[in-house]
């Protein structure tokens, strides 16, 4: 075995183990409860024989860590449980939304991603002048705009006031690709309008790092235009952090797509979490709360994967 | 000392949105909870800002709301920026095992989304305010135990330190005397940025009904009760909106001017 491989497996063997731990401590935010769980989801008036019978379905008569097993078990087999509110199984109710989830958060990964990284090479190329200026600026308003800022403005605009997309994201399965898009427009903008800003700045900061390197100065002075100076020389250098920048912000897009859905009432995991918190419906909230911690995790281990892969530096570690 | 223009604007307002917090009562031109017209009437010299949902003063639901908001992300700053730096200092003081146990704990606290984390335990925590704001400022703990961790580790293997050490100082002079007072203008400059995330974050959580309960409101459940009305092209939902935005910038502005302060006295890094 490889070096390489060996590191890698070793990386996975990492991520599988913080899966894992994950999956305590998202159980064990359930259990932090001073007092009873089939009290706080009752209420104070429930009847003692009502109780009884919650707690002996949610399994509370037994300890902690037998549930918890009982659970992962469960989860391994694909098992994510029985939801509390309607006595259904959780899994095929969340397989359609978590493919909705996908589908907007990836159109919006489309979208941003190339943005970020050529507006990052422009912010690079006319540093210190009025577009850079402007970008800082925009990075400035983007992290403090809460999601709900930008989508009620865009709503108020585009669906209310000039009609262009709906208003309201609903997507259904006898729809065409075409009509999809136009359904989630207006949420896909918001979601890449919040990385974006983000992106690019640290695709800028990535790049004019490499740019003080001595082989950058040799191309400038062998007489290269700037832009090839960036493209053939900077950029191959910087793939490695832009590509860590880029999955950070896929995780962050991950957690932002919960609000974004709430927002346009999209039909997907967020609003589907979001729902259940409400109705203390712990199984699914557990389960979603798992699948969402679960991307984010494997998102940040592509990044750690991808940085030794693009870098020979970290291939041998001392 | 001269204070650049933007830093100037961002201490203004918000030194204006914390005075209208502390003095809501007395600025509010009707009561929190009082029905005084018709459903999102708009803006006429009685009603400044028109009306909400329910047909209460939206101005004067703007300043009460401000309030809440202010005062429950100013106390989780106030618990994550004691507990945090607390910790952080000491696990870099302390090193070992301590340290080892504490930092692989923050790792994988950080490792789940805040946003994810604070739903699953609010779906069987009562909502309440102290509640809320316990949440907050635990979650928020681990950024800024990371951070001050990261500053003092810097200041521990310095000669004044260790002359503290070898004097036979307790652990508590050490962090507070010797540690503390070099560690915190970077503190300080975070302090900011924390304040906004507690923002942004609290207003999130109500928007999406799990935040601050009515009959209370602050902005972020403002958005919420006044979202209905978008689609009738009424904007009442976008003043609470817009508010956390100006006071999230203004914020910004300073802690960004203290950011480059701090690093100036340093060399004049980054300036």
């Amino acid at each position: 075995m490889g070096p390489m491989l060996k590191l890698l497996s070793q990386r996975i063997a990492l991520g599988i183990l913080l899966l894992l731990a994950v999956s305590v401590v998202i159980f064990s935010g359930t259990e932090m409860l001073p007092g009873d769980l089939a009290q706080s989801i009752l209420g104070q008036s429930a009847t003692p024989e009502a109780l009884a019978n919650l707690r002996a379905d949610l399994g509370l008569n037994e300890p902690a860590y037998v549930r918890y097993f009982e659970w992962l078990g469960g989860l391994l087999q694909g098992d994510l449980g029985t939801a509390l509110s309607n006595g259904q199984a959780i899994g095929p109710q969340i397989g359609k939304r978590l493919g909705n989830t996908l589908f907007l958060a990836s159109t919006a990964a489309v979208v941003a991603v190339p943005l970020a990284i050529f507006l990052g090479l422009v912010a690079v190329r006319f540093r210190n002048r009025w577009p850079d200026k402007l970008i800082s600026g925009a990075t400035l308003a983007s992290i403090s705009l809460p999601e709900f800022f930008i989508g009620y403005v865009l709503i108020y605009f585009f669906a209310v006031k000039w009609r262009l997309f709906p208003s309201v994201a609903t997507v259904y399965d006898s729809m065409s690709f075409l009509e999809k898009l136009n359904a989630i427009a207006l949420p896909v903008t918001v979601l890449t309008l919040v990385v974006l800003a983000h992106m690019m700045r640290m695709t800028r900061a990535a790049i004019l790092n490499v740019m003080q390197s001595a082989y950058i100065e040799t191309a400038e002075l062998k007489g290269l235009s700037a832009f090839k100076v960036i493209a053939r020389h900077a950029f191959p250098n910087s793939i490695s952090p832009i590509v860590n920048v880029v999955m950070l912000n896929l995780a962050y897009l991950v957690v932002g797509v919960v609000v974004v859905e709430v927002i346009f009432v999209y039909p997907g995991m967020g609003q589907y979490l979001v729902d259940h918190v409400s109705k203390r419906d712990v199984p699914v909230v557990q389960a979603c709360g798992l699948i969402f911690a679960a991307v984010y995790v494997v998102l940040n281990l592509i990044a750690d994967i991808v940085a030794i892969l693009s870098n020979p530096r970290l291939r041998h570690p001392k | 000392m001269r204070i650049p223009i933007s830093a100037l604007i961002g201490l203004i307002l918000t030194g204006g949105f914390f005075l209208v917090a502390v003095f809501a009562p007395f600025i509010a031109p009707y009561g929190m909870a009082e029905v005084v017209g018709d459903v999102w009437e708009p803006s006429s010299a009685e009603h400044l800002m028109g009306t909400d949902n329910i047909g209460r003063d939206l101005l004067t639901r703007l300043i009460y709301g401000g309030r809440t908001t202010i005062f429950i992300a100013t106390l989780a700053t106030a618990l994550s920026f004691t507990l945090g730096s607390f910790l952080g200092l000491s696990a870099a003081v302390l090193g070992g095992w301590v340290d080892q146990v504490m930092s692989r704990l923050v790792d994988l606290l950080m490792s789940i989304p805040s946003l994810i984390f604070a739903l699953v335990i609010l779906s069987v925590m009562p909502v309440t305010i102290p509640i809320l704001i316990i949440v907050m400022g635990l979650l928020d703990s681990t950024r800024v135990y990371r951070l001050s961790r990261a500053v003092a580790v810097d200041i521990n293997v310095m000669d004044f330190v260790e002359a503290a050490k070898l004097r036979g100082e307790k652990l508590r002079w050490i962090i507070f005397r010797e540690i503390l007072p070099n560690a915190l203008s970077p503190l300080v400059a975070e302090l900011g940025l924390r304040f906004i995330f507690a923002v942004l974050f609290l207003s999130t959580l109500s928007f999406l009904g799990l935040g601050v309960q009515p009959p209370a409101s602050d902005w972020g459940g403002m958005v919420k009760e006044n979202k209905e009305g978008i689609v009738f092209g009424i904007g009442a939902a976008l003043i609470p909106a817009a508010a956390i935005a100006i006071l999230a910038i203004s914020v910004n502005l300073v802690a960004d001017w203290v950011l480059n302060k701090t690093s100036d006295l340093k060399g004049g890094r980054g300036g």
